[in-house]
């Protein structure tokens, strides 16, 4: 199968790869897919004020999923959680012009976002119930 | 042994990226997927040649000159492919393929022998010409049973015996596996299926076997031989099936139109890709125990440039009882396709499902029991007559930075590196 360009750029060069303290009260992380179906991606974001100010991932998948892991960390950066959580898969599918059969990996990526999100989401909520009033 | 040109290269400019330099005597890209296909050898196109333009004759035209000529080199490459096997030239029918020539086994043994009984024995880890056959074959009321190999990929005499029944018209079992290279004791397989029923035959597609291991027709106690020119450096296009005579083997034909190849296969005969055939048999016999050798060097090269620069890396399939050219190697943690694409110089190719339509991996390494996340992070390498230690020690390379790379961008590999196991881990499939 021959990738498209896009694939292939963010493959080589994968932007925001790397990992944030699962554990920090500013970190939301989303981890989606089986090693079993060869597509795992772990997503996080860490939020300032409301707005996602910085992401990073790293996948287990092909090419595509890589690519797709990538560009979803650099579209929700500077984004609210709520722009980051309505980002459709249909847009990485679009940017990155990926074919019938890697549709899957963009719906991952869709995902690991809302998965990242939801998991701060509840972190606060977790945290706001905790503090003395 | 041929000798390939070859002089220093370099890969094409692609994305920006830096031109990677091969070593002198590297010619990019090195081909490592010698299970899939192999280059036709300079000497067999040079036999085929002349069969094209000048000796064009139809080897079934009886009355002059053209057809006599054909017809000899006919004969000529069915007493060479038979060589090969340790069978008579007689024995021949030449097929489209390998595909055509299992179907022409199961099929016309199953069709032929139908009174004699129904059953028919077969190992999971077939090809899909054997398997999508007796898929057919069992629509049309035939029982096949499908023996599961343990974890090296080996089934055992007892075991396949076990299996037979009064009923048992067929035992079909690859000498060679296409994806693990896994080698089965053939000779003592039929063997034991003789002595628990006589009557039942004995097929094997032997086509990644053929000309890397020897096989010796009536040692082996074998009835009918699947074989294909293209896995052994002749054109594509032509296979054959090895039909034994004595004591006599009967197949229905499966396509008929003017009883060509004794009734058993009909159609003018592709001269020149049998001759081509023929001279590639020839060459395989005559360099198999130098080839084997190199082979072996090569792949034991490759395998512990690997193993012994990367951790939590898995051999498929027996290393023992193994082609001498194969290695079948899991990466865990580094899922199959990404490392392809990480290899865009060196063609080899992956049991992850990515690669295919299908969402499933490998079934021949499901067959063995591994599991489908380790599956998924296979990579074949299949080493032939082309390829030198020069290439081998360039492919290590890139294979162990690529590995690393990719492994820093796993999640999985983080995890396995914190101590987590990740089957402990409750997963979404999706």
């Amino acid at each position: 199968m021959a990738y498209s360009d896009k694939v292939i750029q963010h493959y080589e060069n994968p932007q925001n790869v790397g990992s944030f303290g699962k554990d920090e009260d500013d970190v939301g992380t989303g981890l989606v897919g089986a090693p079993a179906c060869g597509d795992v991606m772990k997503l996080q974001i860490r939020v300032e004020n409301g707005v996602i100010a910085d992401a990073k991932f790293k996948t287990f998948g092909c090419g595509s999923a890589i690519a797709s892991s990538s560009l979803a960390t650099e579209m929700i950066k500077g984004m609210t959680l709520d722009q980051a959580a309505a980002i459709k898969n249909t847009q990485i599918v679009e940017e990155l012009n990926l074919p019938p059969v890697k549709i899957h990996c963009s719906v991952l990526a869709e995902d690991a976002i809302k998965a990242a999100v939801d998991d701060y989401k509840k972190k606060q909520a977790a945290r706001a119930q905790g503090e003395p009033t | 042994m041929a000798t390939p040109i070859t002089k220093p290269t370099t890969a094409p400019a692609e994305h920006g990226k830096p031109l990677a330099m091969a070593p002198a005597g590297v010619k990019l890209p090195i081909f490592l997927d010698n299970h899939s296909t192999t280059p036709v050898d300079p000497r067999v196109l040079e036999a085929m040649l002349p069969y094209f333009t000048e000796h064009f004759g139809n080897a079934a035209s009886r009355n002059h000159v053209f057809g006599w000529t054909a017809e000899a080199a006919v004969d000529n490459a069915r007493a060479q492919v038979a060589a090969l096997i340790g069978g008579d030239g007689k024995e021949i029918v030449f097929t489209s393929g390998a595909t055509e020539a299992d179907n022409l086994a199961l099929k016309g043994v199953a069709a032929f022998y139908r009174k004699q009984g129904n059953h028919i024995v077969t190992v999971e880890t077939e090809h899909k010409a054997i398997l999508d056959t007796c898929k057919r074959l069992s629509r049309d009321g035939y029982e096949i049973t499908y023996l599961k190999p343990d974890k090296e990929g080996l089934v055992t005499p007892q075991q396949v015996a076990d299996a037979v029944t009064d009923k048992t018209i067929l035992v079909s079992i690859m000498l060679a596996n296409n994806e693990i290279g896994v080698v089965q004791p053939l000779a003592e397989i039929a063997a034991a299926v003789k002595a628990k029923n006589p009557k039942t035959l004995i097929h094997s597609d032997a086509v990644q076997a053929a000309g890397k291991v020897p096989i010796d027709v009536d040692a082996m106690k074998l009835d009918l031989v699947s074989l294909s020119a293209h896995k052994m450096y002749g054109p594509k296009g032509i296979g054959a099936l090895w039909v034994r005579r004595k004591p006599r083997v009967r197949i229905d034909p499966i396509i008929d139109g003017g009883g060509h190849e004794r009734g058993m296969r009909s159609g003018t005969l592709p001269v020149p890709l049998i001759v081509g055939f023929g001279k590639a048999a020839e060459v395989a016999k005559h360099d198999m125990p130098e080839e084997a050798k190199r082979l072996r060097a090569l792949r034991d090269r490759l395998y512990h440039g690997l193993t012994s620069q990367l951790t939590d890396t898995y051999v498929n399939g027996s290393l023992e009882h193994r082609l001498p050219g194969n290695l079948n190697i899991s990466f865990a943690f580094v899922e199959g396709e990404s490392m392809l694409m990480a290899l865009k110089d060196v063609a080899v190719s992956s049991g992850s499902a990515c690669t295919s339509a299908s969402l499933e991996p490998s079934y021949v390494l499901r067959a063995l029991g591994i599991g489908e996340e380790l599956a998924h992070t296979s990579i074949r390498f299949g080493i032939g007559r082309f390829n030198t230690e020069a290439e081998i020690d360039f492919t290590v390379d890139l294979v162990v930075k690529a590995v690393a790379r990719l492994r820093e961008l796993s999640p999985l590999w983080e995890m396995h590196q914190e101590g987590i196991d990740i089957n402990s881990i409750q997963w979404t499939p999706h």
